[in-house]
């Protein structure tokens, strides 16, 4: 049997349910990653967008600057928020 | 699974430390991190997926991904391949996303830093960045993720080319060693390791970033200002699109660099490498090194992309590598058991008939480099895709400044390249950052010896792409100016 392909990680994305997704209409990242919370795990979209962007790109014969990468914002890294919330010195 | 004989690299083992996982014992020793000690003691899976209950392992080795999350001492979500092992650590696998400690919490002190020059990222670039502006004068904090700076500098055992003033038959591991001794000799820099800046915040003149560093015992939260600041963090590997390609055993190449370089960890017995660039190459005959075996390489270019005095080294060693080839899918119960390669054709498309199993225990992604520009992205820079550069890049002018004032970018962040330029590009950026603020003792002669080396370097068969990347970012920045926006 042939195994999944998985596209994220953190959120556990298969390419299967991310190509049904852009079937469906939701054809940006920002659609697919409010629909399938692609990108919004502990990584913060490092490969998946990426990855993504291809299959966008092969699907709708799109070149990659037109496809636009959701903004990037803090935090960076997993942080606890007691530690956003440290007093001040 | 430990390297016991490697031909260039000694291990520092000298003291042991006990930990437990799921409340068995185990042994490390210190200075290796967690994932890697796991990894020698036989422990593959370290986490287990959130939807389909997947097992996953060590994968970047970098902090990047999420894979190696577990809980450590009670606290969940701990990246195990960047955190060091400790005397009586407990190591437990979470129940998925983890649970929080019942233990109150222990609140800290947060600590405001405000220095003239601050270089995010502690590998080649940002070592010559904080060594040169420092070298002007200026004061400077370094702040580096891992453990010991250095970067992928660290992990790279052969000898490096080029001119004899940039370090040339130099190999890697010893430039890292230099570097680092400079930096402790320079009162005027401060290294803060095991530091990750998380975001950055606008301030009217100056640059403002929020940081954490790791602790034992929590984390601790830095408020950091600077009137200069130099974003040298370095690349992050791409991911391929493969049935099986989250099963334990599917590492990216740095992933594998770092537990066998850094931690003498072996990644496996059998490897199939996929792709035939410079870091492919290269990884491959550092497994070989490590007396690991590599079945072949495969690339789906029809050339091979590296460098040929590589490729030659691993042919030489009866290593294949296979071009128009690529791997169709990996297989296996809980970990990596085989990979089906396949033969494809003009347009990358797997040829049928021309599928190949072969039983391996790892599989070695080297598919390319994408710059790291998150900290830039936040700042607002211009940015523009340029597949010469490997992705996304800021825009920099020949100083190596981005269209924010006295926000610097050098190395893999400003274009996908080689550890040589990085360094030059890194002392460029800090002498220019130097001179900037006033410090100039010989910084106009340091620029132009730097800006005739980028060039020299660039001139050559091998700096064809990254010349292109870098014209197409003046262009890029001269449009800009004429006053284009979006």
């Amino acid at each position: 049997m042939t195994e999944k392909t998985f596209i994220c990680r953190c959120e556990d994305l298969t390419k299967q349910e991310i190509e049904q997704a852009i079937d469906e209409g939701y054809t940006t990242l920002e659609e697919l990653k409010c629909k399938l919370r692609l990108g919004m795990g502990p990584c913060q979209g490092r490969g998946c967008l990426l990855l993504t962007r291809r299959i966008l790109c092969q699907k709708q014969g799109k070149k990659p600057t037109e496809i636009n990468i959701p903004t990037t914002r803090p935090p960076e890294i997993p942080v606890s928020l007691g530690t956003l919330a440290s007093e001040q010195p | 699974m430990r390297i016991t004989q490697h031909p260039i690299l000694e291990y520092d083992r000298r003291k042991e430390v006990r930990f437990t996982f799921n409340g068995k014992q185990m042994n490390a020793f210190e200075g290796e991190s967690i994932a890697a000690a796991l990894h020698a003691n036989g422990v593959m899976t370290l986490s287990h997926s959130l939807r389909y209950d997947r097992p996953r392992g060590f994968f970047c080795g970098i902090g990047k991904c999420s894979s190696c999350f577990m809980t450590v001492n009670h606290i969940p979500n701990i990246r195990t391949c960047i955190v060091p092992v400790q005397q009586q650590m407990t190591v437990t696998e979470q129940e998925k996303l983890g649970k929080i400690p019942c233990t109150p919490f222990i609140p800290k002190k947060k600590e405001n830093i405000t220095r003239e020059i601050v270089v995010v990222g502690g590998g080649p670039a940002g070592m010559c960045a904080a060594l040169a502006a420092a070298e002007q004068g200026a004061s400077v904090l370094l702040i580096d993720e891992n453990n010991a700076p250095g970067g992928q500098l660290v992990k790279q055992t052969h000898k490096f080319f080029g001119s004899t003033e940039e370090k040339a038959g130099t190999r890697g591991i010893d430039i890292a060693k230099e570097l680092l001794n400079g930096l402790k000799n320079k009162k005027t820099i401060e290294l803060r390791t095991s530091t990750t800046v998380i975001g950055y915040y606008e301030n009217e003149h100056m640059h403002r970033v929020i940081a954490v560093r790791r602790l034992i015992q929590g984390d601790q939260l830095l408020e950091i200002s600077c009137k200069k600041m130099i974003v040298a963090c370095g690349a992050m590997e791409n991911l391929l699109a493969f049935p099986g390609n989250d099963l334990p055993g599917v590492y990216g190449a740095g992933g594998v660099q770092t537990l066998m370089n850094v931690y003498g960890v072996k990644p496996g017995d059998t490897v199939v490498m996929v792709g035939a660039g410079n870091v492919g190459l290269i990884v491959s005959y550092q497994l070989l090194q490590a007396r690991v075996n590599v079945d072949r390489v495969v690339e789906a270019m029809p050339r091979i992309g590296g460098y040929q005095v590589h490729a030659a080294k691993l042919r030489r060693c009866g290593v294949p590598i296979c071009t128009s080839s690529t791997i169709k899918e990996a297989f296996g119960k809980n970990h990596v058991e085989g990979a089906i390669v396949t033969k494809v054709d003009d347009c990358f498309q797997p040829i049928p008939g021309t599928e190949e199993t072969i039983p391996c225990d790892t599989i070695c992604l080297a598919v390319g480099l994408t710059p790291s520009i998150r900290i830039l992205e936040q700042a607002k820079v211009r940015s523009e895709y340029i597949p010469e550069a490997g992705g996304t890049v800021a825009l920099h002018n020949p100083f190596l400044e981005t269209t924010k004032n006295g926000l610097y970018v050098a190395g893999d962040a400003s274009g996908i390249e080689e550890a040589s330029t990085a360094m030059i590009e890194g002392e460029l950026a800090g002498v220019s950052a130097a001179i900037s603020l006033g410090y100039n003792k010989n910084g106009s002669e340091v620029q132009q010896k730097c800006k005739n080396a980028l060039q020299l370097f660039r001139s050559g068969p091998f700096g064809r792409i990254p010349k292109i990347c870098k014209e197409k970012i003046s262009s890029c920045l001269a449009c800009e100016e004429g006053g284009t926006q979006y």
